[in-house]
């Protein structure tokens, strides 16, 4: 996701879509990355953090968290 | 001198990046993005485009290249680099340059002659112009906004190594007006707009960027 003090142009205008369509009540979108990568049992944690923070995203500019989730959609 | 530019599957101005090394009196030598040397060049220029269809962010895929490994290492021993649109992505991508470049304010790509202002001449890339002179460049791009924290801001108006602002109105949003940016010995120097096509009235707006590529032949010769 980008930063909190990263203008988020492209989210400010999925804001302004959202008001054209009538639906009130929402304050801010920002739009970030998802990326599902299916990966080996025994790949650890340290190896996931690395993929994320040297390729996947630009600490300069974005946050990122790991999540790790089983196959059948179940968080471990 | 020989001044190496770098092609990547979908640079664009490897070419124009080339004539103006060599009507800047320089041999250009291209290299290609899986070369893992640089073919005993004494500068490098990476070129704008759309390298590796600037997929993940702009400039990111490139930055780990073989060729740029090698750049990396050279820039560690004072070689002279100039990253120009994507090229400037690109260092600051591969950590040559602090901050990063993303997405225009204004959603809209950005494609217009720009006016600059020089505000550093202490580069190798900027020695044959002079602080306070102004260029007229092109400038295209989608993802030209340069942003960095506010520690790294202040640094570089410090230490003087904003190299050039725009002038006239911000075309993206940047922060501080900021065109380009130089590396802390001013060897490395990363820009949005691009001098390589405006070396010669015929083509370009002007031929203010010729100096670009004149001044790292100077910078080169000093140091020799």
């Amino acid at each position: 996701m980008p930063k909190p003090e990263i203008l988020d142009p492209q989210g400010q205008a999925v804001a302004g879509a959202l008001s054209r369509l009538g639906i009130a009540g929402v304050h801010d979108v920002r739009q970030g990355k998802h990326f599902e990568l299916d990966v080996a049992d025994d790949l650890d944690d340290d190896t996931l953090h690395r993929i994320a923070g040297d390729l996947l995203a630009n600490p300069v500019i974005e946050d990122w968290v790991v999540t790790r989730v089983a196959r059948d959609g179940v968080s471990s | 001198m020989r001044i190496g530019v770098v092609t990547f599957p979908g640079s664009l101005d490897d070419r124009d990046a080339a004539r103006a090394v060599r009507r800047a009196g320089a041999e250009a030598v291209p290299l290609w993005h899986a070369d893992h040397d640089l073919a005993g060049v004494d500068a490098v220029v990476v070129p704008g485009g759309f390298s590796y269809g600037d997929y993940l962010r702009a400039g990111a895929i490139a930055s780990i290249a073989p060729i740029m490994r090698e750049v990396v290492d050279s820039v560690a021993r004072g070689m002279p680099v100039l990253g120009i649109c994507n090229g400037f992505q690109i260092l600051c991508e591969a950590g040559l340059l602090p901050g990063a470049l993303v997405r225009n304010a204004g959603l809209h790509f950005v494609c217009r002659d720009q006016r600059l202002r020089v505000e550093s001449a202490s580069t190798a890339w900027t020695c044959d112009l002079t602080e306070g002179e102004e260029l007229l460049v092109p400038l295209k791009s989608g993802e030209g906004r340069y942003v960095a924290d506010a520690a790294t801001l202040e640094r570089l108006a410090g230490d003087g190594r904003i190299v050039f602002r725009y002038l006239d109105q911000n075309p993206n949003g940047a922060q501080a007006d900021i065109a380009g940016i130089s590396s802390a010995d001013g060897r490395v120097v990363g820009l949005m707009p691009h001098p390589e096509h405006a070396i010669d009235p015929l083509t370009g707006p002007s031929a203010d960027g010729l100096a670009l590529f004149t001044s790292v032949l100077r910078a080169a010769a000093s140091v020799a």
